[in-house]
């Protein structure tokens, strides 16, 4: 009888460690795409002259010279002031 | 490589909403949303000062930290996206963000909160750059068109400064030595005081009545 009801609890736990182990993770885990990188270009028509799509360096060139845009000191031509 | 950044110069926004306006007609953004925004602090007040803000595209950005279905993700240039795709828009990167970037459509039954909606720095999403599918969901890839943010290039007094954040820091501390001010009201400084003075004091807010207006 003893013997019997030691077999029961055993099995029961063995099922449960089955069931946990079989048990499928409840989170989302990364559910990120891969992006393409900004520098293979849009090819849309509506790119910017002056880089060529794939071409890393010169996309950060480029966006490094557009940058410059927004600076007056260079937009008016004069030498870039302070230290 | 480049780390995406916006600087506001306060010394120069003139509260004119170019910014909010150029965001919201080159990504069709519906009404409701506001992607960027102009805060006005001591309105009406001489000395009265504004600032655009949008997301700040952070390092280490608490919206990515809260987000419970891992929605967001991270350039190479250091800019924040996310894929709506997977947004659940539960709204807790919105209660995370300390700049109120992230907002939420509120069409719908029952005025039922949509996916959350933010700003790109104009570089789209996970979708093929430059895809109608893209365009749909997160407005135009500017950068994949070799160009900067649209708010920060139409900015009439270029108080908006967008790009590699060496270069507009640098553009930045240039102004700022020419002027000979500036520094004062941005930093460091500014937000916990001055770390020389030993008994640093945080920066005193303004007077009750003087308000702020966003």
């Amino acid at each position: 009888m003893m013997l019997r009801f030691q077999g029961t609890v055993v099995a029961t736990v063995c099922a449960m460690a089955l069931v946990g182990c079989g048990e499928k993770a409840q989170t989302a885990g990364n559910t990120r795409k891969s992006d393409t990188p900004a520098w293979q270009s849009a090819d849309n028509g509506f790119a910017a002259k002056g880089w060529k799509s794939g071409d890393e360096v010169a996309w950060q060139k480029q966006l490094q010279q557009r940058a410059q845009s927004q600076n007056e000191y260079v937009r008016i031509g004069a030498q870039k002031p302070g230290p | 490589m480049a780390r995406m950044k916006f600087i506001c110069d306060a010394e120069r926004c003139i509260e004119c909403n170019g910014c909010v306006t150029a965001c919201k007609a080159e990504h069709d953004v519906p009404w409701g949303v506001n992607r960027r925004r102009v805060v006005t602090l001591n309105d009406g007040v001489p000395g009265e000062k504004s600032i655009s803000v949008a997301c700040m595209h952070c390092s280490d950005a608490p919206c990515m930290a809260v987000c419970p279905v891992d929605c967001f993700y991270r350039t190479d240039e250091g800019v924040v996206l996310h894929d709506k795709d997977a947004c659940i828009g539960c709204g807790y990167c919105s209660y995370a963000c300390p700049f109120g970037a992230p907002q939420f459509p509120t069409n719908g039954t029952f005025g039922m909160r949509g996916k959350m909606d933010k700003c790109t720095f104009c570089a789209g999403g996970p979708e093929a750059n430059g895809s109608q599918a893209e365009n749909e969901k997160y407005g135009r890839n500017r950068l994949a068109e070799g160009k900067l943010p649209a708010c920060a290039e139409m900015c009439s007094t270029k108080a908006l400064l967008g790009g590699d954040g060496d270069v507009v820091a640098d553009i930045f501390r240039s102004r700022v030595l020419v002027r000979g001010k500036g520094s004062e009201v941005w930093g460091w400084g500014t937000a916990y005081g001055k770390p020389t003075s030993g008994n640093a004091q945080p920066a005193q807010p303004a007077p009750a009545g003087t308000g702020t207006k966003s």
